[in-house]
Protein backbone atom coordinates (compact mmCIF):
# COMPACT_ATOMS: atom_id res chain seq x y z
CA UNK A 1 0.00 0.00 0.00
CA UNK A 2 0.81 3.70 -0.41
CA UNK A 3 2.05 5.62 2.81
CA UNK A 4 3.75 8.91 3.58
CA UNK A 5 7.02 9.27 3.85
CA UNK A 6 9.44 11.90 4.71
CA UNK A 7 11.91 13.81 3.00
CA UNK A 8 13.79 15.23 5.96
CA UNK A 9 16.31 17.11 3.77
CA UNK A 10 14.08 19.41 2.42
CA UNK A 11 11.72 20.49 5.32
CA UNK A 12 11.43 23.72 6.20
CA UNK A 13 9.27 23.46 8.98
CA UNK A 14 6.74 25.40 7.64
CA UNK A 15 3.87 23.06 9.44
CA UNK A 16 1.66 23.58 6.29
CA UNK A 17 0.76 19.98 6.28
CA UNK A 18 -0.76 20.52 9.88
CA UNK A 19 -2.51 23.31 8.69
CA UNK A 20 -4.18 21.39 5.48
CA UNK A 21 -4.76 18.12 7.63
CA UNK A 22 -6.73 19.90 10.05
CA UNK A 23 -8.61 21.76 7.66
CA UNK A 24 -9.34 18.27 5.64
CA UNK A 25 -10.78 17.25 8.99
CA UNK A 26 -12.57 20.32 9.59
CA UNK A 27 -16.51 20.43 10.65
CA UNK A 28 -16.96 23.73 8.57
CA UNK A 29 -13.76 23.05 5.73
CA UNK A 30 -13.03 26.70 6.52
CA UNK A 31 -10.18 27.90 7.36
CA UNK A 32 -11.37 30.92 9.45
CA UNK A 33 -13.92 29.70 11.01
CA UNK A 34 -11.80 26.12 12.04
CA UNK A 35 -9.54 28.32 13.92
CA UNK A 36 -12.07 31.15 15.33
CA UNK A 37 -15.51 29.37 15.87
CA UNK A 38 -14.96 25.77 15.45
CA UNK A 39 -15.90 24.20 18.86
CA UNK A 40 -14.49 21.78 19.59
CA UNK A 41 -11.55 22.49 17.08
CA UNK A 42 -10.23 20.09 14.50
CA UNK A 43 -6.77 19.01 15.43
CA UNK A 44 -4.41 17.63 12.89
CA UNK A 45 -3.76 14.02 12.62
CA UNK A 46 0.06 14.65 12.19
CA UNK A 47 2.69 16.53 14.51
CA UNK A 48 5.74 18.56 12.91
CA UNK A 49 8.74 18.41 15.57
CA UNK A 50 11.78 20.28 15.21
CA UNK A 51 14.99 20.97 16.92
CA UNK A 52 17.63 23.34 15.35
CA UNK A 53 17.85 22.91 11.59
CA UNK A 54 15.96 19.87 11.51
CA UNK A 55 12.03 19.09 11.48
CA UNK A 56 9.84 16.45 10.03
CA UNK A 57 6.11 15.43 9.91
CA UNK A 58 5.56 12.46 11.70
CA UNK A 59 1.99 10.77 11.22
CA UNK A 60 0.92 6.97 11.41
CA UNK A 61 2.90 4.98 8.89
CA UNK A 62 -0.20 2.02 8.88
CA UNK A 63 1.91 -0.21 10.24
CA UNK A 64 1.84 -3.69 9.05
CA UNK A 65 1.67 -5.63 12.21
CA UNK A 66 0.14 -2.91 13.94
CA UNK A 67 0.94 -2.84 17.94
CA UNK A 68 -2.16 0.00 18.14
CA UNK A 69 -4.67 -2.40 17.00
CA UNK A 70 -3.61 -5.35 18.75
CA UNK A 71 -3.42 -3.22 21.70
CA UNK A 72 -6.83 -1.61 21.45
CA UNK A 73 -8.93 -2.57 24.33
CA UNK A 74 -12.13 -2.10 22.40
CA UNK A 75 -11.51 -3.24 19.26
CA UNK A 76 -12.35 0.51 17.87
CA UNK A 77 -9.05 0.56 15.66
CA UNK A 78 -9.00 -2.25 12.95
CA UNK A 79 -7.12 -2.52 9.22
CA UNK A 80 -9.32 -1.17 6.98
CA UNK A 81 -9.87 -3.90 4.62
CA UNK A 82 -10.50 -1.49 1.33
CA UNK A 83 -8.37 0.63 1.90
CA UNK A 84 -5.40 -1.20 3.93
CA UNK A 85 -5.25 1.69 6.62
CA UNK A 86 -5.68 1.07 10.02
CA UNK A 87 -8.73 3.03 11.00
CA UNK A 88 -10.24 4.41 13.93
CA UNK A 89 -14.42 3.44 14.49
CA UNK A 90 -14.82 6.69 16.89
CA UNK A 91 -18.00 5.73 18.35
CA UNK A 92 -16.22 2.49 20.03
CA UNK A 93 -12.91 4.37 20.96
CA UNK A 94 -12.77 5.40 24.63
CA UNK A 95 -9.59 7.36 24.57
CA UNK A 96 -8.30 4.85 27.27
CA UNK A 97 -4.73 6.02 25.52
CA UNK A 98 -3.83 2.67 25.41
CA UNK A 99 -2.85 2.63 21.36
CA UNK A 100 -0.93 5.72 22.48
CA UNK A 101 1.29 3.88 24.70
CA UNK A 102 1.91 0.92 21.92
CA UNK A 103 2.94 3.48 19.10
CA UNK A 104 6.95 3.62 18.27
CA UNK A 105 6.17 6.92 16.64
CA UNK A 106 4.09 8.51 18.99
CA UNK A 107 1.68 9.16 15.78
CA UNK A 108 -1.23 9.10 17.66
CA UNK A 109 -2.93 11.93 18.77
CA UNK A 110 -5.61 13.49 21.75
CA UNK A 111 -8.62 14.86 20.39
CA UNK A 112 -9.27 18.81 21.78
CA UNK A 113 -11.68 16.96 24.09
CA UNK A 114 -9.18 14.35 25.00
CA UNK A 115 -11.94 11.52 24.70
CA UNK A 116 -11.24 10.04 21.33
CA UNK A 117 -8.06 9.35 19.88
CA UNK A 118 -7.12 10.61 16.42
CA UNK A 119 -4.91 9.34 13.84
CA UNK A 120 -3.54 9.61 9.96
CA UNK A 121 -6.28 7.86 7.61
CA UNK A 122 -4.33 9.14 4.25
CA UNK A 123 -7.58 11.38 3.22
CA UNK A 124 -10.38 9.14 1.97
CA UNK A 125 -11.42 10.30 -1.21
CA UNK A 126 -8.29 12.27 -2.21
CA UNK A 127 -6.08 10.58 -4.36
CA UNK A 128 -3.46 11.91 -2.50
CA UNK A 129 -2.90 13.16 1.35
CA UNK A 130 -3.60 16.51 1.55
CA UNK A 131 -0.25 16.96 3.67
CA UNK A 132 1.53 15.77 0.85
CA UNK A 133 -0.12 17.88 -1.70
CA UNK A 134 0.13 20.97 -0.34
CA UNK A 135 4.20 20.57 1.08
CA UNK A 136 5.58 23.70 -0.71
CA UNK A 137 8.35 22.36 -0.66
CA UNK A 138 8.33 18.55 -1.45
CA UNK A 139 9.20 17.45 1.80
CA UNK A 140 6.25 14.78 2.15
CA UNK A 141 5.92 11.73 -0.57
CA UNK A 142 3.31 9.35 -1.31
CA UNK A 143 4.70 6.10 -2.22
CA UNK A 144 4.16 2.52 -3.19
CA UNK A 145 6.29 0.42 -0.66
CA UNK B 1 -26.16 -39.49 25.76
CA UNK B 2 -22.83 -37.94 25.56
CA UNK B 3 -21.05 -37.06 22.15
CA UNK B 4 -17.71 -36.33 20.99
CA UNK B 5 -16.87 -33.39 18.69
CA UNK B 6 -13.39 -33.64 16.92
CA UNK B 7 -12.12 -30.49 16.51
CA UNK B 8 -8.41 -29.47 14.90
CA UNK B 9 -8.06 -26.25 17.30
CA UNK B 10 -9.74 -25.90 20.47
CA UNK B 11 -9.66 -21.95 22.44
CA UNK B 12 -11.19 -22.12 25.43
CA UNK B 13 -11.33 -18.66 26.56
CA UNK B 14 -13.25 -15.81 24.60
CA UNK B 15 -11.50 -12.39 25.65
CA UNK B 16 -8.71 -11.03 24.01
CA UNK B 17 -6.35 -13.91 24.28
CA UNK B 18 -9.10 -16.17 23.02
CA UNK B 19 -9.63 -13.86 20.06
CA UNK B 20 -5.97 -12.89 18.87
CA UNK B 21 -5.56 -16.38 18.75
CA UNK B 22 -8.60 -17.35 16.58
CA UNK B 23 -7.76 -14.61 14.09
CA UNK B 24 -4.14 -16.06 13.65
CA UNK B 25 -5.25 -19.13 13.65
CA UNK B 26 -7.35 -18.81 10.83
CA UNK B 27 -4.55 -15.64 9.24
CA UNK B 28 -1.91 -19.37 8.97
CA UNK B 29 -4.87 -21.91 8.36
CA UNK B 30 -8.44 -20.56 7.05
CA UNK B 31 -10.00 -24.03 6.67
CA UNK B 32 -8.60 -26.43 10.19
CA UNK B 33 -12.00 -26.89 12.45
CA UNK B 34 -11.46 -24.01 15.14
CA UNK B 35 -13.95 -24.73 17.89
CA UNK B 36 -14.45 -21.38 20.79
CA UNK B 37 -15.99 -21.93 23.87
CA UNK B 38 -16.79 -19.60 27.08
CA UNK B 39 -18.31 -20.00 29.89
CA UNK B 40 -19.89 -16.33 29.29
CA UNK B 41 -22.85 -16.58 27.52
CA UNK B 42 -22.06 -13.33 25.36
CA UNK B 43 -20.02 -12.66 22.22
CA UNK B 44 -16.42 -11.56 22.98
CA UNK B 45 -16.99 -8.12 24.41
CA UNK B 46 -14.25 -5.44 25.56
CA UNK B 47 -13.80 -6.35 29.56
CA UNK B 48 -12.79 -2.24 29.98
CA UNK B 49 -15.88 -1.59 28.69
CA UNK B 50 -17.61 -2.75 31.58
CA UNK B 51 -17.21 0.62 33.43
CA UNK B 52 -19.39 2.33 30.56
CA UNK B 53 -21.93 -0.46 30.69
CA UNK B 54 -21.93 0.47 34.42
CA UNK B 55 -21.66 4.13 33.85
CA UNK B 56 -23.46 5.34 31.46
CA UNK B 57 -25.43 2.27 30.53
CA UNK B 58 -23.79 1.45 27.13
CA UNK B 59 -25.13 -1.68 25.46
CA UNK B 60 -23.50 -4.85 24.68
CA UNK B 61 -23.65 -4.24 21.37
CA UNK B 62 -21.32 -1.22 21.71
CA UNK B 63 -19.25 -3.30 23.50
CA UNK B 64 -18.39 -5.99 21.31
CA UNK B 65 -14.71 -6.47 20.43
CA UNK B 66 -15.52 -7.90 17.37
CA UNK B 67 -18.30 -7.33 14.47
CA UNK B 68 -21.12 -9.27 15.04
CA UNK B 69 -20.63 -11.57 12.18
CA UNK B 70 -16.89 -12.44 13.46
CA UNK B 71 -17.33 -15.94 14.19
CA UNK B 72 -19.61 -17.01 10.83
CA UNK B 73 -17.04 -14.60 8.78
CA UNK B 74 -14.13 -16.61 10.49
CA UNK B 75 -15.22 -20.10 10.34
CA UNK B 76 -14.96 -20.41 14.55
CA UNK B 77 -17.72 -22.47 15.93
CA UNK B 78 -19.01 -20.67 18.91
CA UNK B 79 -19.65 -22.35 22.24
CA UNK B 80 -21.06 -19.92 24.33
CA UNK B 81 -22.29 -20.07 28.26
CA UNK B 82 -20.86 -23.66 28.18
CA UNK B 83 -18.32 -24.45 30.40
CA UNK B 84 -15.50 -27.11 30.30
CA UNK B 85 -15.24 -29.42 33.90
CA UNK B 86 -12.14 -31.52 33.24
CA UNK B 87 -9.27 -31.76 30.77
CA UNK B 88 -7.25 -34.96 29.72
CA UNK B 89 -3.97 -33.59 28.10
CA UNK B 90 -2.93 -37.14 27.28
CA UNK B 91 -5.68 -38.33 25.06
CA UNK B 92 -6.20 -34.89 23.66
CA UNK B 93 -9.75 -34.48 25.11
CA UNK B 94 -11.89 -32.06 27.45
CA UNK B 95 -15.37 -32.42 29.16
CA UNK B 96 -18.02 -30.00 29.37
CA UNK B 97 -20.45 -30.06 32.28
CA UNK B 98 -23.36 -31.20 30.00
CA UNK B 99 -21.12 -34.24 29.48
CA UNK B 100 -20.78 -33.99 26.19
CA UNK B 101 -16.27 -34.05 24.72
CA UNK B 102 -14.41 -32.51 22.18
CA UNK B 103 -11.71 -34.29 21.27
CA UNK B 104 -8.90 -31.70 20.19
CA UNK B 105 -5.61 -31.78 18.22
CA UNK B 106 -4.18 -28.16 19.49
CA UNK B 107 -5.53 -26.48 22.30
CA UNK B 108 -5.11 -23.31 24.26
CA UNK B 109 -5.77 -22.58 27.43
CA UNK B 110 -6.91 -18.19 27.86
CA UNK B 111 -8.95 -18.34 30.80
CA UNK B 112 -8.65 -15.87 32.02
CA UNK B 113 -8.30 -15.04 35.89
CA UNK B 114 -11.02 -14.87 38.61
CA UNK B 115 -11.61 -12.06 41.08
CA UNK B 116 -10.08 -12.64 44.68
CA UNK B 117 -12.46 -12.92 47.19
CA UNK B 118 -10.98 -12.34 50.71
CA UNK B 119 -11.59 -14.55 53.70
CA UNK B 120 -13.47 -12.54 55.32
CA UNK B 121 -16.99 -12.23 57.14
CA UNK B 122 -19.75 -11.53 55.25
CA UNK B 123 -18.76 -11.55 51.35
CA UNK B 124 -21.99 -13.91 50.60
CA UNK B 125 -24.54 -10.74 51.65
CA UNK B 126 -26.40 -9.03 49.26
CA UNK B 127 -24.78 -6.19 48.03
CA UNK B 128 -21.23 -8.19 47.68
CA UNK B 129 -20.13 -7.30 43.93
CA UNK B 130 -16.92 -8.24 42.01
CA UNK B 131 -16.04 -6.46 38.88
CA UNK B 132 -14.31 -8.29 36.60
CA UNK B 133 -17.66 -8.91 33.62
CA UNK B 134 -20.54 -7.70 32.33
CA UNK B 135 -22.69 -10.14 34.35
CA UNK B 136 -20.28 -8.39 37.30
CA UNK B 137 -21.58 -4.81 36.03
CA UNK B 138 -25.56 -5.71 35.43
CA UNK B 139 -25.55 -7.12 38.81
CA UNK B 140 -24.38 -4.17 40.27
CA UNK B 141 -26.67 -1.85 37.79
CA UNK B 142 -29.76 -3.52 39.05
CA UNK B 143 -28.63 -3.35 42.52
CA UNK B 144 -28.37 0.21 42.18
CA UNK B 145 -31.76 0.91 40.21
CA UNK B 146 -33.40 -0.31 43.34
CA UNK B 147 -32.31 2.75 45.24
CA UNK B 148 -33.83 6.14 44.96
CA UNK B 149 -31.23 7.82 47.57
CA UNK B 150 -27.97 8.14 47.68
CA UNK B 151 -26.47 4.64 47.48
CA UNK B 152 -22.23 4.38 49.74
CA UNK B 153 -19.87 1.61 48.52
CA UNK B 154 -17.09 0.30 49.85
CA UNK B 155 -14.15 -1.00 47.20
CA UNK B 156 -11.60 -2.95 48.63
CA UNK B 157 -8.48 -2.70 46.74
CA UNK B 158 -7.42 0.53 45.08
CA UNK B 159 -5.88 -1.07 42.12
CA UNK B 160 -7.16 -0.41 38.89
CA UNK B 161 -10.08 -2.70 38.81
CA UNK B 162 -10.87 -0.99 42.06
CA UNK B 163 -10.40 3.02 40.45
CA UNK B 164 -12.83 1.60 37.52
CA UNK B 165 -15.57 0.42 39.55
CA UNK B 166 -14.71 3.33 41.59
CA UNK B 167 -15.01 5.96 38.37
CA UNK B 168 -18.19 4.03 37.47
CA UNK B 169 -19.79 4.08 41.06
CA UNK B 170 -19.22 7.65 40.98
CA UNK B 171 -20.42 8.71 37.71
CA UNK B 172 -23.86 6.63 38.75
CA UNK B 173 -23.58 9.43 42.17
CA UNK B 174 -22.70 6.99 44.82
CA UNK B 175 -20.79 7.75 47.11
CA UNK B 176 -17.38 5.74 47.37
CA UNK B 177 -14.79 4.86 50.34
CA UNK B 178 -11.98 3.40 49.10
CA UNK B 179 -9.93 1.08 51.31
CA UNK B 180 -6.32 0.10 50.21
CA UNK B 181 -3.90 -2.07 51.96
CA UNK B 182 -0.80 -0.65 51.38
CA UNK B 183 0.01 3.10 52.11
CA UNK B 184 -1.00 3.96 48.06
CA UNK B 185 -3.86 3.29 45.26
CA UNK B 186 -2.34 2.52 42.87
CA UNK B 187 0.49 0.94 44.32
CA UNK B 188 1.93 -1.42 42.21
CA UNK B 189 1.63 0.50 38.27
CA UNK B 190 2.65 3.67 39.25
CA UNK B 191 5.03 5.61 41.56
CA UNK B 192 4.46 7.80 44.13
CA UNK B 193 4.08 11.31 42.54
CA UNK B 194 1.46 9.81 39.36
CA UNK B 195 -0.19 7.94 42.70
CA UNK B 196 -0.79 11.39 44.76
CA UNK B 197 -1.71 12.94 41.58
CA UNK B 198 -4.66 10.20 40.83
CA UNK B 199 -5.38 9.99 44.79
CA UNK B 200 -5.87 14.01 44.13
CA UNK B 201 -8.11 13.80 41.76
CA UNK B 202 -10.46 10.83 43.33
CA UNK B 203 -10.75 13.20 46.28
CA UNK B 204 -11.72 16.45 44.04
CA UNK B 205 -14.27 13.77 42.72
CA UNK B 206 -15.37 13.34 46.25
CA UNK B 207 -13.84 9.79 47.01
CA UNK B 208 -12.83 9.05 50.40
CA UNK B 209 -9.60 7.28 50.16
CA UNK B 210 -8.47 5.24 53.40
CA UNK B 211 -4.99 3.61 53.21
CA UNK B 212 -2.73 1.09 54.88
CA UNK B 213 -6.07 -0.64 56.09
CA UNK B 214 -7.99 -3.52 55.19
CA UNK B 215 -11.70 -4.35 55.91
CA UNK B 216 -12.03 -6.94 58.54
CA UNK B 217 -15.70 -8.34 57.98
CA UNK B 218 -18.50 -6.93 55.80
CA UNK B 219 -21.51 -5.88 58.66
CA UNK B 220 -25.18 -7.19 57.79
CA UNK B 221 -27.79 -4.58 59.14
CA UNK B 222 -30.92 -6.45 58.21
CA UNK B 223 -30.59 -10.45 56.93
CA UNK B 224 -28.18 -10.90 54.38
CA UNK B 225 -28.01 -6.84 53.72
CA UNK B 226 -24.92 -4.72 54.33
CA UNK B 227 -24.48 -2.07 56.70
CA UNK B 228 -21.08 -1.09 56.34
CA UNK B 229 -18.05 -2.69 56.82
CA UNK B 230 -15.55 -2.47 59.66
CA UNK B 231 -11.75 -1.98 59.01
CA UNK B 232 -9.07 -3.81 61.18
CA UNK B 233 -8.17 -0.67 63.39
CA UNK B 234 -11.98 -0.89 64.84
CA UNK B 235 -13.52 2.06 62.65
CA UNK B 236 -16.91 1.00 60.62
CA UNK B 237 -17.60 2.67 57.19
CA UNK B 238 -21.54 2.65 56.91
CA UNK B 239 -22.46 1.36 53.53
CA UNK B 240 -24.85 -0.68 51.18
CA UNK B 241 -22.76 -2.16 49.20
CA UNK B 242 -18.91 -3.32 48.68
CA UNK B 243 -16.50 -3.96 45.54
CA UNK B 244 -14.05 -6.66 45.99
CA UNK B 245 -11.21 -5.63 43.63
CA UNK B 246 -8.22 -6.83 45.58
CA UNK B 247 -7.13 -8.81 41.97
CA UNK B 248 -7.04 -11.26 40.11
CA UNK B 249 -6.00 -14.92 40.29
CA UNK B 250 -5.28 -17.30 37.05
CA UNK B 251 -7.89 -19.37 36.22
CA UNK B 252 -6.28 -22.77 36.85
CA UNK B 253 -8.85 -25.20 37.85
CA UNK B 254 -9.02 -27.22 34.35
CA UNK B 255 -4.73 -27.78 35.21
CA UNK B 256 -4.87 -28.19 38.70
CA UNK B 257 -3.64 -31.67 39.91
CA UNK B 258 -2.44 -32.20 36.29
CA UNK B 259 1.25 -32.56 34.97
CA UNK B 260 1.57 -29.00 33.70
CA UNK B 261 3.90 -27.17 34.89
CA UNK B 262 2.66 -23.93 36.83
CA UNK B 263 3.65 -21.39 39.10
CA UNK B 264 1.36 -18.00 39.64
CA UNK B 265 -0.33 -19.09 36.50
CA UNK B 266 0.75 -21.42 33.50
CA UNK B 267 4.18 -21.20 32.65
CA UNK B 268 4.88 -20.95 28.81
CA UNK B 269 7.45 -21.02 26.80
CA UNK B 270 8.47 -18.19 24.14
CA UNK B 271 6.20 -20.01 21.48
CA UNK B 272 3.73 -19.61 24.57
CA UNK B 273 3.81 -23.48 24.81
CA UNK B 274 2.82 -25.24 28.39
CA UNK B 275 4.84 -27.99 29.12
CA UNK B 276 2.58 -30.24 27.96
CA UNK B 277 2.58 -31.14 24.15
CA UNK B 278 0.03 -29.41 21.84
CA UNK B 279 -1.54 -27.07 24.41
CA UNK B 280 -0.85 -23.56 24.68
CA UNK B 281 -1.68 -20.79 27.23
CA UNK B 282 -1.98 -16.98 26.93
CA UNK B 283 -3.58 -13.89 28.79
CA UNK B 284 -4.10 -13.49 32.66
CA UNK B 285 -4.18 -17.39 32.98
CA UNK B 286 -0.35 -17.48 31.73
CA UNK B 287 3.18 -16.80 32.69
CA UNK B 288 4.52 -15.58 29.68
CA UNK B 289 8.55 -14.15 29.18
CA UNK B 290 8.50 -10.38 30.79
CA UNK B 291 11.22 -8.58 29.06
CA UNK B 292 12.00 -6.20 31.53
CA UNK B 293 12.81 -9.30 33.94
CA UNK B 294 14.11 -10.93 31.69
CA UNK B 295 11.71 -14.18 33.17
CA UNK B 296 7.97 -15.13 33.29
CA UNK B 297 6.01 -13.52 35.00
CA UNK B 298 2.18 -12.89 35.40
CA UNK B 299 1.21 -9.83 33.52
CA UNK B 300 -2.37 -9.31 33.23
CA UNK B 301 -3.34 -6.47 30.91
CA UNK B 302 -5.68 -6.71 27.86
CA UNK B 303 -2.44 -5.77 25.05
CA UNK B 304 -0.23 -8.62 26.54
CA UNK B 305 -3.15 -11.19 26.43
CA UNK B 306 -4.16 -10.75 22.85
CA UNK B 307 -0.47 -9.91 21.31
CA UNK B 308 0.19 -13.57 23.09
CA UNK B 309 -2.52 -14.75 22.15
CA UNK B 310 -1.72 -14.21 18.27
CA UNK B 311 1.78 -15.59 19.25
CA UNK B 312 0.07 -19.26 19.99
CA UNK B 313 -2.57 -19.45 17.19
CA UNK B 314 0.20 -18.66 15.04
CA UNK B 315 2.00 -21.37 16.50
CA UNK B 316 -0.77 -23.81 16.89
CA UNK B 317 -1.08 -23.47 13.30
CA UNK B 318 2.56 -24.16 12.79
CA UNK B 319 3.50 -20.92 11.90
CA UNK B 320 6.40 -20.58 14.00
CA UNK B 321 6.45 -17.40 16.13
CA UNK B 322 8.23 -16.14 19.03
CA UNK B 323 6.56 -13.82 21.73
CA UNK B 324 8.88 -10.64 22.19
CA UNK B 325 7.69 -10.74 26.19
CA UNK B 326 5.43 -8.05 27.36
CA UNK B 327 5.60 -6.03 30.77
CA UNK B 328 2.66 -4.54 33.21
CA UNK B 329 1.97 -1.63 30.73
CA UNK B 330 -1.56 0.64 31.65
CA UNK B 331 -2.85 3.49 30.50
CA UNK B 332 -5.30 4.88 32.58
CA UNK B 333 -8.03 7.95 32.39
CA UNK B 334 -9.74 7.79 35.43
CA UNK B 335 -11.26 10.91 36.57
CA UNK B 336 -9.97 12.98 33.72
CA UNK B 337 -6.65 12.19 34.96
CA UNK B 338 -4.32 11.35 31.45
CA UNK B 339 -1.76 8.65 33.40
CA UNK B 340 0.43 6.24 31.46
CA UNK B 341 2.89 3.49 33.01
CA UNK B 342 5.01 1.00 32.14
CA UNK B 343 7.78 -1.84 33.48
CA UNK B 344 9.13 -0.95 37.04
CA UNK B 345 7.75 2.30 38.10
CA UNK B 346 9.17 2.76 41.90
CA UNK B 347 13.11 1.32 42.00
CA UNK B 348 13.15 -0.74 44.91
CA UNK B 349 16.64 0.41 45.76
CA UNK B 350 19.70 2.87 44.94
CA UNK B 351 20.85 0.88 41.78
CA UNK B 352 18.64 2.47 38.98
CA UNK B 353 18.69 6.12 37.47
CA UNK B 354 16.09 8.17 37.72
CA UNK B 355 15.27 11.09 35.27
CA UNK B 356 12.18 13.04 36.34
CA UNK B 357 10.28 16.30 35.00
CA UNK B 358 7.08 17.72 36.87
CA UNK B 359 6.17 21.06 35.46
CA UNK B 360 3.58 22.27 36.73
CA UNK B 361 0.32 19.76 35.64
CA UNK B 362 2.93 17.44 33.53
CA UNK B 363 4.87 14.50 35.14
CA UNK B 364 7.35 12.42 33.04
CA UNK B 365 9.78 9.85 34.52
CA UNK B 366 11.74 7.08 33.31
CA UNK B 367 13.87 4.39 35.26
CA UNK B 368 17.01 3.47 33.56
CA UNK B 369 19.52 0.32 35.05
CA UNK B 370 22.58 0.06 32.94
CA UNK B 371 21.42 2.42 30.28
CA UNK B 372 18.11 0.65 29.17
CA UNK B 373 15.01 2.04 30.29
CA UNK B 374 13.10 -0.41 32.18
CA UNK B 375 10.11 1.65 33.56
CA UNK B 376 8.25 4.90 32.62
CA UNK B 377 5.69 6.88 34.10
CA UNK B 378 3.86 10.08 32.77
CA UNK B 379 0.90 12.15 33.24
CA UNK B 380 -0.81 14.83 32.00
CA UNK B 381 1.31 14.40 28.56
CA UNK B 382 1.07 11.35 27.35
CA UNK B 383 1.03 11.78 23.35
CA UNK B 384 4.57 10.68 22.57
CA UNK B 385 4.69 8.04 25.50
CA UNK B 386 4.81 5.41 22.59
CA UNK B 387 8.10 6.29 21.60
CA UNK B 388 9.41 5.94 25.23
CA UNK B 389 7.74 2.90 25.43
CA UNK B 390 9.23 0.99 22.50
CA UNK B 391 12.67 1.99 23.29
CA UNK B 392 11.83 0.41 26.40
CA UNK B 393 10.24 -2.83 24.99
CA UNK B 394 13.32 -2.80 21.70
CA UNK B 395 16.03 -2.41 24.54
CA UNK B 396 17.44 0.69 23.05
CA UNK B 397 20.65 1.94 25.03
CA UNK B 398 19.47 5.50 25.91
CA UNK B 399 22.90 6.50 27.89
CA UNK B 400 23.39 8.63 24.93
CA UNK B 401 20.30 11.04 24.89
CA UNK B 402 18.56 9.93 28.31
CA UNK B 403 17.32 13.61 29.62
CA UNK B 404 15.90 14.00 26.74
CA UNK B 405 13.26 11.31 27.29
CA UNK B 406 11.22 13.32 29.70
CA UNK B 407 11.55 16.78 27.91
CA UNK B 408 8.41 18.51 28.23
CA UNK B 409 8.56 18.77 24.09
CA UNK B 410 10.11 14.79 23.56
CA UNK B 411 9.62 13.59 20.56
CA UNK B 412 10.95 11.63 17.83
CA UNK B 413 13.39 14.44 16.65
CA UNK B 414 14.60 14.58 20.69
CA UNK B 415 16.25 10.97 20.00
CA UNK B 416 19.88 10.72 17.32
CA UNK B 417 19.19 10.35 13.95
CA UNK B 418 19.92 6.84 13.44
CA UNK B 419 16.99 5.97 14.70
CA UNK B 420 14.29 8.19 13.33
CA UNK B 421 15.42 8.78 10.50
CA UNK B 422 14.59 4.77 9.42
CA UNK B 423 11.33 5.29 10.58
CA UNK B 424 10.19 8.14 8.94
CA UNK B 425 11.87 7.91 5.20
CA UNK B 426 11.51 6.01 2.68
CA UNK B 427 13.46 2.70 2.61
CA UNK B 428 16.88 3.71 0.55
CA UNK B 429 16.04 0.61 -1.77
CA UNK B 430 13.08 1.76 -3.69
CA UNK B 431 13.94 5.75 -3.15
CA UNK B 432 12.24 6.63 -6.30
CA UNK B 433 14.35 9.45 -8.51
CA UNK B 434 11.55 11.89 -8.98
CA UNK B 435 11.53 12.88 -4.83
CA UNK B 436 13.03 15.97 -4.22
CA UNK B 437 16.84 16.29 -2.83
CA UNK B 438 18.80 19.40 -1.96
CA UNK B 439 20.46 20.32 -5.05
CA UNK B 440 24.04 22.62 -4.74
CA UNK B 441 23.41 26.01 -4.24
CA UNK B 442 23.70 27.87 -7.67
CA UNK B 443 26.45 30.12 -7.63
CA UNK B 444 25.83 33.77 -6.96
CA UNK B 445 27.67 36.00 -8.87
CA UNK B 446 28.26 39.50 -7.16
CA UNK B 447 29.74 42.47 -8.67
CA UNK B 448 31.30 41.36 -11.91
Amino acid sequence: MKRVYVNEAVCIGCHLCEVYCQLQHAQSKDLVKLFKRENPRTLPRLRVEERGIVSFSVRCQQCDEAPCVQACLTGALARDSLSGTVAVDPERCIGCWTCLLFCPLGAIRQNEGQDKMIKCDLCPGEEVPVCVTNCPNEALAYVEV
Amino acid sequence: MARTVKTKYLVIGNSAGGIGAAESIREADRKGKLILISDEPYPAYSRPLIAEHLAEGRPLEKMLYRPADFYEKNGISVMLGRKVTALDSQNHIVKLADGKTIDWQKLLLATGGSPIVPAIEGTDLNGVFTFTTLDDARAIDDFLNQYHREVRAVVIGGGLIGMSATDALVKRKVRVTVVELKDRILNTILDEEASALEAAALEQAGVDIITGQTVQRIDSSLTSEIGGVTLEDGRSIGCEMVVLAIGVRPRLELVNGGGMKTNRGIVVDRHMATSETDIYACGDVAEGYDFIYGENRLTPVWPNAYIGGRVAGLNMAGTPMEYSGGTAVNALKYFGENVVSAGVVAPPDGGYEVIANKTGHIYKKVVLKDGLIIGMVLAGDIETSGIVYNLMKDRVDVSGFKEVLVDDDFGLVSLPESIWRPMLEIPADIKEASVTSVEPPEEVLVGE
